[in-house]
């Protein structure tokens, strides 16, 4: 669990990050989103002391973080950059046992766990002596990835994890993240300025502007309860899309034989579209979802 | 001396001395550059930690590097003497800027987000200089590497000016003795080491990241062993150091005369002619070759050793004039000849200590005498041409050209232009052959053994007399290249043995025998 009070990053004169207070639940997938030079990096920079604050407190697990060594605390923190930041002069295996060596585990140990989440994230073993630049965007990703996970953190920080990868890539690999049981058990905070992502990935979302935090909370909250016409205004674009993709059968108490509670409508209309006898089925969900839409405009 | 003799020859004649100053010149090279990555590999990492500093650190060594190397050298003798160690921080500070300053750029070159990632996966400072940093910059930094290879292989030829060895010895030797075979053996191998290191380190630069990590740990050790070298050849000692010029380690009336004919032993290294006397003023040499009129010789409280078996030929002064232009200027032959018979050996070294030592201009000096004499004239300022004086690059060249400028300018209607400095012997022959001065002084004994190069029995046949020599070369040069012999001037500025007073009066050493029978009593 983390939990940020009251804090601060001043630049000189800039107030990049202005007295901002949020908590990340534990196994919980907080998103910061918002526009270049909101504040939401340096957020998250700060939760790992690669930038030490201005002002206010951050704990993890209850302690607080300032008081720890930083490479001790670093250690013990997964850590995701938007440019995978692998190093050119490690082979893929070396990257990955990185953390391991800093942390003096034996070779053994090192080299069951590399195998391990190479399988898991679907990386041949053939890699492991191969340097990172003969690898493909999507695959240095999965390094990146596999480097922050070795040592099995609780905490995970992300920042623009998937900003460097072209559409259909990024939609495979954002599959493959949902999938990933590693990651269910971890509390992840992911910086991020695309708003699609935000809302596939995220648990929880902070909307950031100007250094504060516009407005925090499901998803389904952001869509349907904006605080302000910022909030709005930000998801206007793809609306639609974001209301299909986040709203679930048990959000609109309906039922549906053959599918779950938890699948969203979009995720149901990709099932239903392949098959011409499901036209009902079809009818039902987009009646069922308007009706939805029209009860939360009124609340 | 055989003017047929093919380089090839020379260097298999002179091998073991061309591989000592090899040995030596790679030593020098590594030494300094070993050095120099000690003390530059450091702070170039401390500037890339302080960038406000990168500024001021990378312009002093900028600095140091505009510096002319020979200056630099000199700057050094008063610090430290003459010897290797001069010639190490020489080289060392020359070295200096390329290794900063890539390794300056090899480490903020470093892309940010690799560092970032090295940090956040808990590295501290020092495991990400040495993980990171230092493994990605190493190609940069190898870079900077071999650039000061091959700067410090060529300063280094410069090392043998301060006494430091290495094949500058041949080099400067083969110019002063008019030698291309001798300037060739120095000037190919220290080439050839340039092209041979610069190759080997563009091979280790270009090795991948896995290879670079063995690499980089053999380097170091490399880079000592091949230092080593330098200490190889010099693993002799005897009770005496000689100091002497290139130039007289390579003459049969020098240095090779010495050990056939006196079968002198003794530890020697070559030395610059400038810091030569000081240096044995200064006790760190006790014998050394210097000339017999030498102003310095009363400056520090020297003496000559008698030449008891006569290896060093007379080398009276006398003015070589070109043919044409001696027609060309009717009067020019009569007034030079008005300085004959003037000078004697006292005389010029008196003259010689006024400029070299307290620092009078040739002018002022040259301009007394003639006044003491009673030949000084105002200048004519007439204009029936041009005569174009030449002389070599020592003080007593100075004087003369002076002399002869005044004695032209004040009883005649010439008009005079000097070229002084013209480096050595060879320079200055060069200069007159090819019509670019009209005439300069000349020592009998230079024009036989350097120019005329006869066989030995000849050089044995005139060398024992003033005028069988003046005679011999002045006939000879008259065939040979129409230039003409004046009369000579009256002093003999012959090669001699020096040591200090005091400790020549110790040893009770008197003449060269007495030397040789003082270093061969153990």
């Amino acid at each position: 669990m983390i939990k940020v009070e009251h804090l601060s990053k001043h630049f000189g004169k800039v107030k990049a990050v202005d007295d901002i207070s949020f908590r990340v639940n534990e196994h919980e997938t907080l998103v910061l989103l918002g526009t270049s030079g909101c504040g939401k990096t340096t957020t998250l920079k700060m939760l790992n002391r690669l930038i030490d604050p201005t002002a206010g407190n951050i704990y993890i697990n209850n302690k607080n973080i300032l008081e720890q060594q930083p490479e001790i605390l670093r250690r013990g923190i997964g850590y995701v950059l938007q440019n995978n930041g692998l190093f050119p002069h490690y082979t893929v295996g070396e990257n990955i046992a990185i953390v391991p060596q800093l942390l003096k585990w034996d070779k053994k140990q090192t080299e069951n766990r590399v195998s391990e989440l190479l399988e898991k994230l679907h990386l041949s073993k053939d890699y492991l002596n191969v340097y990172p630049n003969e690898l493909s965007g999507g695959q240095q990703q999965r390094v990146g990835l596999a480097r922050a996970l070795i040592a099995d953190p609780e905490v995970l920080l992300m920042d623009e994890p998937f900003g460097a990868l072209d559409n259909v890539t990024k939609a495979k690999i954002h599959a493959e993240f949902k999938a990933l049981d590693e990651l269910k058990r971890k509390t992840i905070v992911m910086v991020t300025h695309d708003v699609q992502e935000a809302f596939e990935l995220g648990d929880r979302i902070c909307l950031m502007d100007a250094g504060k935090i516009v407005q925090q909370g499901t998803p389904i909250d952001l869509l349907f309860k904006p605080k302000n016409k910022f909030v709005r205004d930000f998801l206007k674009e793809q609306r639609l899309q974001l209301e299909f993709r986040s709203v679930t059968l048990g959000d609109m108490g309906k039922e549906i034989a053959g599918h779950q509670a938890g699948q969203s409508v979009w995720a149901i209309m990709e099932i239903l579209k392949n098959d011409g006898d499901k036209v009902k089925e079809f009818e039902l969900l987009t009646t069922a979802f308007y009706q939805y839409k029209k009860e939360q405009a009124h609340e | 001396m055989n003017n047929q003799q093919t380089l090839w020859e020379f260097m298999r004649q002179q091998s073991d001395k061309l591989a000592t100053q090899t040995l030596e010149h790679i030593g020098l090279t590594f030494i300094s550059l070993f050095l120099a990555v000690l003390v530059g590999l450091p702070l170039g990492i401390f500037i890339a930690r302080k960038r406000k500093l990168s500024a001021p650190v990378l312009g002093i060594a900028g600095v140091l590097q505009t510096i002319p190397s020979i200056a630099l050298l000199g700057f050094m003798i008063p610090l430290l003497g003459i010897g290797p160690k001069p010639a190490i921080v020489a080289l060392l500070l020359y070295a200096l800027l390329p290794i900063i300053r890539n390794t300056y750029t090899g480490i903020t070159g470093v892309d940010a987000s690799v560092k970032e990632a090295a940090t956040a996966m808990g590295m501290s400072q020092w495991q990400i200089l040495f993980k990171v940093e230092l493994p990605l910059a190493m190609p940069v930094i190898l870079a900077g590497i071999r650039t000061a290879t091959v700067i410090t292989v060529g300063v280094a030829t410069l090392a043998s000016y301060i006494a430091a060895g290495g094949l500058g010895e041949f080099i400067f030797g083969g110019i002063s003795l008019n030698n291309t075979n001798m300037i060739l053996a120095g000037a190919i191998p220290a080439a050839l080491l340039a092209i041979i290191f610069d190759f080997l380190l563009s091979r280790v630069q270009n090795l991948n990241f896995k290879k670079v990590k063995t690499a980089t740990k053999l380097l170091p050790l490399l880079l000592l062993l091949l230092a080593c070298f330098y200490f190889i050849p010099s693993a002799y000692g005897s009770k005496l150091t000689a100091g002497f010029t290139p130039e007289f380690m390579g003459r049969q009336d020098g240095n090779l005369g010495l050990q056939s004919k006196y079968g002198l032993k003794i530890h020697t290294i070559v030395i610059s002619d400038a810091v030569m006397y000081k240096a044995a003023y200064e006790k760190q040499l006790d014998v050394i070759s210097g000339y017999s009129t030498d102003g310095r010789l009363k400056a520090y409280n020297l003496i000559v050793l008698k030449d008891d078996k006569g290896i060093f030929p007379p080398y009276y002064a006398a003015p070589v004039v070109r043919d044409d232009a001696l027609k060309q200027f009717p009067e020019l032959e009569k007034t030079l000849n008005m300085l004959a018979g003037k000078i004697n050996d006292t005389v010029m070294t008196e003259l010689n200590y006024r400029t070299d030592y307290l620092h009078q201009s040739p002018e002022q000096v040259a301009k007394d005498f003639l006044v003491s004499k009673d030949l000084w004239k105002p200048a004519r300022g007439g204009n029936a041409g041009t005569v174009r004086i030449g002389s070599k690059i020592f003080g007593e060249q100075y004087i003369l050209a002076n002399m002869y400028s005044m004695l032209i300018k004040g009883y005649t209607d010439y008009d005079v232009a000097t070229k002084t400095g013209l480096g050595g012997t060879k320079i200055c022959f060069d200069a007159l052959t090819n019509n670019q001065i009209d005439f300069y002084p000349e020592y009998t004994g230079t024009g036989l053994l350097v120019i005329l190069q006869p066989s030995t029995k000849t050089v044995d046949s005139v060398e024992g007399s003033r005028d069988m020599t003046y005679n011999y070369v002045k006939s000879e040069f008259e065939t040979k290249y129409h230039l003409k012999w004046l009369q000579p001037i009256g002093f003999n500025n012959a090669y001699a043995l020096m040591m200090r007073q005091k400790q020549a009066a110790n040893l009770n050493v008197k003449s060269i025998s007495d030397l040789k029978r003082y270093l061969d009593k153990k």
